[in-house]
């Protein structure tokens, strides 16, 4: 797996089966999904690995994921099908801001083990 | 990542400490998306206007404070607060307060106060080959696909980090290579729909599920793709997936040189497709509670038939008409004749993405498929999805009419 932004994250893994946009399918406030046509509507990502196939929709998803890391409901760490410059934005400003982590790294599912994963090198 | 000399004196702080922060971030997001070097940029659209929580005004404050001044022309899209119509703003004091200190940060940085996600009805829109930083995944895909002009997907930070450098990561989007069409849809439905709004946003609906982030072309339609529908297409395909660019074969600029080639993967959306597109962007069941259009910014053509719709008629329920402030300064006399119908005209921000609705008593019905697919999650409502004309003759009668593709 290839880092956009480099850290270590470990938590339990969660694969979304479709991608998600930040931006009005996750509520920083909670760390759920809240798009309701999403096959996994209601699920926290607060804390967990996340794989998604790919970031979707809004720009604003930037903001929303920075936001999220400040609170604290943020993913541990995203894994990405493709890269996603919207998001590794998001996460690199958050790090400059207030000095949280939200590693993401580029990579197919087949590579993460269920349970609990770690991403990159503690 | 090969840098230009006036790149190292930015990253070495020459030029302030706002730009070196910036490029800082234009390098690492460059070099993440495998860029070689970077690019200047003519333009620039900021989506970071809009209030998402304390970080996004934290970095705006940030560069602000340090001296940022943009390097090339930047637009502002939508932000959270109705500055000409303030009294339409139902959200907490407190929010309003940090929305237009925000808002104030992008100005102090020298964006120009045009509050629109239709950045491309503004007389000095860019054109065919013109490298721009475009955030609003509207605007992108409008960019993109209608002008010819060359934009990545910008998200909030990184939009103002490239205006303020006026370099971009030259990739992707950017790229003649990156801009040639992966995926191809045929459009098998019948001649008479090419006539109806609503299709090209099932339409759209369609191409972002199954083009995901791939550029796409779309053959089988013609000129009547105008620029209003291609805005309906391009902005709910960036909804339903991440699409920042699709050619229409024989109607967009690049259709011809990087549209359809050979061997490539064609699907054919048919009836069945647009309708289940439909169905799912729509559940009209209950009371009509409100109306709201103009999901991307309504043009000035879209507001002077609007005004031909309620022309001399009432509207029964709360009806809202989103457009930007220079469309509706242009437009002034079809405003007039929408307002005496009843609606408020809404500009600055949108019914979606900030509180102006309220608690509605019923289903919301709207002619956009952008509005339909994140109004449910926004503001907890049910839509009803239907034309222009839809909308109008429902607001008149007080209840869902749908004429359209049914």
């Amino acid at each position: 797996m290839r880092a956009l932004v480099s850290g270590h994250a470990s938590g339990e893994l969660v694969v979304l089966e479709e991608g998600l946009s930040f931006w009005g399918g996750f509520d920083p406030a909670t760390g759920r999904i809240v798009e309701r046509t999403h096959p996994q509507a209601g699920q926290s990502l607060a804390g967990k690995i996340v794989y998604m196939p790919y970031g979707r929709g809004s720009s604003s998803s930037s903001s929303v994921l920075a936001e999220a890391m400040r609170i604290g409901t943020a993913p541990a760490g995203l894994v990405l099908g493709e890269p996603d410059s919207i998001l590794l934005i998001g996460s690199l400003v958050a790090r400059l801001l207030y000095g949280v982590e939200c590693p993401i790294f580029v990579g197919d599912v087949g590579e993460l083990n269920e349970g609990v994963v770690q991403l990159g090198e503690p | 990542m090969r840098l230009s000399d006036r790149d190292t004196a930015m990253l070495g702080g020459e030029f302030g400490e706002a730009v070196r922060i910036a490029l800082e971030l234009v390098v690492a997001a460059g070099e993440a998306m495998g860029a070689g070097e970077l690019l200047d940029i003519s333009g620039a659209h900021i989506d970071g206007c809009l209030y998402h929580g304390v970080a996004g005004l934290d970095f705006a404050k940030v560069l602000a404070d340090a001296g940022g001044e943009v390097a090339v022309p930047t637009t502002l899209n939508v932000s959270s607060l109705d500055l000409l119509h303030p009294d339409l703003y139902r959200g907490d004091a407190e929010t309003a307060l940090r929305a237009r200190e925000l808002m104030t940060a992008y100005e102090q940085m020298g964006c120009r106060a045009t509050w629109t996600c239709a950045p491309y009805q503004l007389s000095d829109r860019p054109g065919r080959g013109d490298q721009v930083a475009w955030g609003e995944s509207n605007a992108i895909v409008f960019a993109n696909s209608v002008l010819g002009a060359r934009t990545n997907r910008y998200g909030d930070f990184l939009d103002i980090c490239c205006a303020l450098t006026g370099r971009a990561p030259a990739v992707d989007l950017h790229t003649d290579e990156g801009r040639r069409a992966a995926i191809a849809l045929d459009v098998a439905v019948p001649e008479s729909w090419l006539d109806e709004d609503l299709f090209y946003v099932a339409l759209g609906m369609v191409l972002g599920r199954v083009a995901g982030t791939r550029v796409a072309t779309i053959g089988g339609l013609d000129e009547r793709a105008d620029e209003d529908r291609l805005k309906a297409l391009g902005a709910t395909a960036a909804s339903s997936g991440a699409v920042a660019m699709f050619h229409v074969e024989g109607v967009t600029p690049e259709s011809e040189t990087l549209g359809a080639g050979p061997g490539m993967r064609r699907v054919r959306v048919d009836t069945a497709m647009i309708s289940a597109a439909l169905h799912e962007l729509s559940s009209p069941n209950g009371p009509l509670g409100a109306v709201s259009v103009g999901t991307p910014h309504a043009s000035e053509s879209e507001l002077l038939t609007l005004a031909d719709l309620v022309r001399g008629r009432r509207s029964l329920v709360p009806f809202y008409v989103n457009a930007g402030r220079d469309t509706v300064a242009r437009a002034r006399s079809a405003v007039d004749e929408i307002e005496a119908f009843g609606a408020s005209v809404v500009t600055d921000t949108c019914t979606y993405i900030t509180p102006i609705i309220g608690d509605v008593d019923g289903v919301v019905m709207t002619n956009s498929g952008k509005w339909a697919y994140y109004a449910p999650s926004n503001l907890g409502v049910d839509v009803a999805l239907g034309s222009m004309v839809d909308c109008v003759e429902s607001a008149v009668a007080g209840e869902v009419v749908v004429g359209s593709l049914r």
